[in-house]
């Protein structure tokens, strides 16, 4: 492992990502991404009696889903990295406390899976674990409990307001496996720009995924083409405008191989979730149900995933703070480099 | 240009970037909705006097039917669908108001019948009871001091 430039990491053995596995709720089930999901929920309470209950079982389900379609057993599992939306990242440390894995409780808001899965990398990298596991989770009525109004409250939401996933990605790393690698990562610098309003995130979120994309080229030498497809976390269809926007001011043409999974996991006209999704699954569901599989079964070869996370809270949002963004990269390859 | 130089222009590009709200049909919407709503009442009222009640109880029990069927439809899951269309036309009539008190009791359940129900109930109403009552405060103070009836 060694660093190049000013702050990425690039892994002399990389990693394997040897299995993933997602749960995704009704909405989602309804999707453009629909069947590619390991299971889609008919009900958003999935027989329990709150939604914070359902989210932690949903994470719950989708780390036992991970183990079981792997090779490996939970026993051989050194270090679960885990992260969600709710205060105090109850769903992951409720979900998973029967898991008896060595467990660390990560928040990166949205960029929480990229950021677990930057953790774990380097763990495998430094000879710490043999293998990992990287989860995380958001459910839509929890969300909006907690960040916004009751869900009976008849109010209008914006257009540039997001829809936050219901479900939960989950992947297992490994120091041994013949890749997908994850070859390089690039973890991102706080940035805001001065965004305070809380119903158009991609706005707020979009410089923080164009500082670490841009630094990822300066870093590695690398540009845009190198890539089979760069993907965002939740910018959204306003929040990847705008990426496509700041990006030509650099110089950098990512039209044809850029997408965000906040775009991708809604039809927009369909399911009026406004400019598309958002929430930590927004990108776990979409990794772990597509991209990964694209990625196995070779159909893409070289993928750029950027989680993006907006830093706040209800409190901060109230007292008038701006929202500071965070975007981390991972370069996730068929080869190794 | 640089959208990303200073706040200050990230924020005016953005809001360029970023569609507003229709605001033209929502009025339109909020308007025929909000009407309808309060031709409902009116019929409501008739209805009463028609019946021989007199004025006053008759204004009250048009306040008690609209709240207890903007309830009824907040616990059936109905009213936030009303309300996403129809906007402030459902929020400004005293449904709206009835909606904003069922609505947190309905989700914090789940906490429990005291801190929960009974805690959160007036977290979205709360504003408006506290400035509403402040306000008609105010105004009797000013109706004392001019002496108006």
């Amino acid at each position: 492992m060694h660093k190049l430039g000013k702050q990425t990491l690039h892994f002399d053995n990389p990693p394997t990502i040897i299995e993933t596995a997602s749960i995704v709720g009704p909405k989602e089930s309804e999707g453009p991404m629909a069947g590619y999901f390991d299971q889609c929920l008919d009900d958003e309470f999935w027989g329990e009696k709150t939604w914070e209950k359902a989210e932690s079982k949903i994470i719950k389900e989708t780390v036992n889903m991970a183990i079981a379609k792997s090779s490996i057993s939970s026993a051989d599992i050194d270090f679960c990295f885990a992260g969600d939306l709710l205060n105090q990242c109850i769903s992951s440390s409720f979900g998973l406390r029967e898991i008896n894995i060595p467990f660390f409780g990560v928040f990166g808001a949205c960029s929480t899976f990229v950021e677990s899965m930057c953790l774990g990398s380097v763990f495998l990298e430094s000879g710490a674990a043999k293998n990992v596991i990287c989860a995380t989770s958001s459910h839509f009525c929890s969300a909006e409990k907690q960040f916004r109004f009751p869900l009976e409250l008849g109010n209008q939401r914006p257009p540039s307001a997001q829809w936050t996933v219901t479900g939960s990605g989950a992947a297992i790393l490994s120091s041994n496996g013949n890749g997908p690698f994850i070859t390089h990562i690039t973890p991102g610098k706080i940035i805001d720009m001065g965004i305070k309003n809380a119903n158009n995130m991609g706005a707020a979120m979009a410089p923080a995924a164009f500082d670490t994309l841009i630094t990822h080229f300066e870093d590695t030498g690398r540009k845009p083409s190198y890539y089979d497809v760069i993907v965002t976390g939740d910018l959204g269809h306003i929040g990847k405008e705008i990426m496509q926007d700041l990006c030509k001011t650099k110089g950098y043409n990512i039209n044809s191989n850029y997408d965000d999974c906040g775009v991708l996991i809604f039809d927009k006209s369909e399911q009026d979730t406004h400019s598309g999704g958002s929430g930590c699954a927004c990108i776990g569901s979409v990794f772990s149900g597509y991209f990964f599989k694209q990625l196995r079964d070779k159909k893409i070869n070289k993928i750029l995933l950027i989680a993006t996370g907006a830093l706040m809270n209800s409190t901060s949002s109230q007292q008038g703070e701006s929202i500071p963004g965070i975007a981390h990269a991972i370069a996730i390859e068929n080869e190794r480099i | 240009m640089n959208p990303i130089e200073t706040p200050k222009q990230y924020s005016d590009y953005v809001d360029k970037k970023s569609p507003n709200s229709p605001i033209i049909k929502n009025c339109l919407i909020a308007f025929l909705i909000g009407g309808l709503i309060c031709s409902i009442g009116q019929i409501i009222f008739d209805f009463c006097k028609y019946k021989g009640m007199e004025e006053t109880p008759s204004n009250t029990v048009v306040s008690i039917v609209l709240i207890g069927i903007a309830a009824f439809l907040t616990g059936l899951n109905i009213f936030n669908k009303i309300g996403k269309i129809a906007g402030a036309g459902s929020l400004v009539p005293i449904t709206g108001f009835a909606n904003s008190i069922v609505s947190p009791a309905i989700e914090y359940k789940s906490e429990g019948y005291i801190m929960g129900v009974g805690g959160k109930m007036f977290t979205v109403a709360g504003p408006v009871l506290v400035f509403g009552i402040s306000t008609s405060v105010i105004i009797g103070i000013i109706c004392v001091l001019f002496n108006c009836s």
